[in-house]
């Protein structure tokens, strides 16, 4: 069973999210990196973009798939981690500490819409 | 299993299932006029004897035609050995195998010609080719507009001097996709895009440039002007070139201060016969930071477990097996054959020899252009500076003029009006390559001052 933190938000497609003051951080679960494999590359969203909810934002190739990144959140990409373009396996090494991007959002309140640590470990198990 | 077609009662269901008499009703959109049925067809019935003798008198009527044309196909000299080792059964296939890996042979001959290509462009990556070069400017288009994530505009200034028959297949395949082609005019005193006439505003949003060298043209283009000028407005820069005239000219990856982001163009004059039109190999090459929008086929050097050296496909996550409609194209396959063919022709030549190939058709296009001119009321049109092409302007209409050339059997250049109507229906594109001799445009020559001195009708 991967790890879900408890402190943490999470989203169906498998995105973790933290809120500081209505800016989120925004990566990929421990789930998710299990399922993609050894990952490659990140190509991360350009910053000053505005995303919907569920929109694309990017991509996650490994080497045996590539997938989708999708905003959890609708609002403005204010950062992304530029380490990952150098380093992308971080993100299998240490999922929750590797963040992707950063959105200023559009409606703070969409945050408390998210699933908590409970609502995502059922999802996961449905799987 | 051995691989049968369906018989004639699968076939006669199938076209039942789509209510269709006949296999021919499904080509009724082509035009009448445009379909080859008889007479030249063969009759029925004809024994292999009677059959050989008529295809052999048919090749021998294309025999001995004395060519001037080119307009992005151009017929050079190709080594015998070429063509002898490229037919070989274990080369001679037109795809990349499926079962990738186990074809080891094959994915080292790609690496070669990815390696060759990227070398002579100076670019740091090649695809295994695509189609050809039209279809490779159509791709490069759709790259740069996916790599230029700061221009939001995808508009693409695409000069009048890129060949016109890749501008008609580039907008054929991307005017669905939101993709604007802008136009640019050529300075008609030079036939090349003037740099300083271009009038880009600080601000103005366009994704990427085309620069052809040489142009249709055969003129050689300011490529270090242009692509300082379009990095300096936020455009990426796609190179269309002949890979011919690339080693004697500048490489597209040394173009300017930083060289082109993308460099395309067809492939064909490296061993590849003139054949009515195909088939041809576009080639793809691009910087590496670019190099996951790159669509096609990519071999890539590895060891295997016991740290043999080996070749793999590699970054297939871009391709449609993985990505599905993310693919960066929607074409997957590359030319096998032609690429082995080129890869052949490339080590057979090696780099000096292609400088040979083309300081002698430059020459030879000199010569070409100095008797032409010589004759009475023939000009030439642009001042520029040009590699193995020239536009020339008779005093009759061009078209004329090389109809009566091929009773000659002489095949005089290109009519331009069609293309370029501002140009007039005089002015026609001629070529010499290295395989043009002293006597062969000795021979064109005589045979155009016979041309021009008849009375028109």
């Amino acid at each position: 069973m991967s790890e879900i933190p408890a402190g943490l938000r999470y989203s169906k497609s498998h995105e973790w999210i933290s809120n500081d003051a209505g800016t989120v951080t925004i990566g990929i679960t421990d789930h998710a990196q299990e399922l993609l494999g050894d990952i490659v590359f990140v190509e991360l969203p350009e910053v000053g973009v505005e995303v919907e909810a569920d929109g694309e934002c990017g991509v996650v190739e490994s080497v045996k798939a590539a997938s989708d990144l999708y905003a959890p959140l609708g609002g403005e990409i204010v950062e992304v981690n530029e380490e990952l373009m150098d380093s992308p396996e971080q993100v299998n090494d240490a999922p929750y500490d590797s963040w992707i991007m950063k959105i200023k959002l559009a409606d703070e309140g969409d945050f408390d819409q998210l699933l908590d640590a409970d609502g995502y470990a059922a999802v996961v198990e449905a799987e | 299993m051995p691989f049968i077609p369906h018989t004639q009662s699968e076939t006669a269901s199938m076209l039942n299932a789509i209510g269709a008499q006949q296999i021919d009703d499904l080509f009724e959109e082509i035009p009448q006029s445009l379909r080859a049925d008889s007479p030249a067809n063969p009759q029925d019935g004809m024994g292999e004897m009677e059959i050989g003798q008529l295809m052999r008198e048919r090749a021998a009527a294309d025999d001995g035609v004395l060519c001037f044309a080119g307009g992005g196909a151009y017929q050079h000299h190709i080594p015998a050995a070429v063509w002898e080792l490229a037919t070989r059964g274990e080369f001679y296939t037109a795809y990349t195998p499926y079962q990738a890996e186990a074809s080891q042979g094959t994915l080292q001959m790609l690496y070669e010609y990815q390696s060759m290509v990227s070398s002579l462009m100076a670019m740091d990556v090649s695809n295994a080719s695509l189609y050809d070069g039209a279809s490779a400017l159509a791709e490069a288009v759709l790259m740069a507009v996916r790599a230029n994530r700061r221009s939001k505009s995808k508009r693409i200034l695409m000069p009048k001097t890129v060949n016109p028959t890749y501008r008609k297949v580039v907008h054929t395949l991307v005017r669905h996709q939101g993709i604007e082609l802008v136009e640019l005019d050529y300075d008609i005193e030079k036939g090349v895009v003037d740099p300083g006439s271009l009038n880009i505003e600080e601000g103005d949003d366009y994704t990427a440039l085309v620069i052809p060298l040489p142009g249709y043209f055969g003129t050689l283009e300011d490529v270090h002007g242009l692509t300082d000028m379009a990095h300096k407005h936020g455009m990426l820069v796609i190179g269309c070139v002949n890979p011919v005239a690339i080693a004697l000219l500048s490489p597209p990856g040394e173009w300017g201060e930083k060289g082109a982001d993308i460099v395309c163009g067809e492939g064909q004059p490296l061993g590849i016969p003139l054949s009515s039109g195909g088939p041809f190999l576009g080639f793809l090459c691009s910087t590496k930071a670019l190099v996951r929008q790159l669509p096609g086929r990519l071999i890539g050097q590895t060891r295997d477990l016991e740290d043999h050296p080996g070749f793999a496909l590699t970054l297939q996550a871009r391709e449609q097996h993985i990505r599905r409609s993310k693919a960066t194209s929607n074409i997957c396959t590359n030319q096998g054959l032609m690429v082995t063919a080129a890869t052949i022709f490339m080590s057979l030549m090696g780099g000096s020899g292609l400088k040979q190939m083309a300081s002698g058709s430059h020459q030879n296009s000199h010569k070409l252009a100095d008797r032409l001119t010589a004759v009475d009321g023939v000009t030439q049109n642009f001042t520029s500076p040009f590699f193995h092409e020239l536009v020339i302007n008779l005093p009759k209409p061009a078209d004329e003029v090389l109809a009566a050339l091929v009773w000659q059997d002489i095949v005089g250049g290109i009519a331009l009006a069609e293309n370029y109507p501002e140009l007039g229906e005089n002015a026609l594109l001629v070529c010499a390559t290295e395989l043009r001799s002293d006597s062969d445009i000795e021979r064109f020559t005589v045979a155009l001052e016979a041309v021009l001195a008849e009375e028109g009708e």
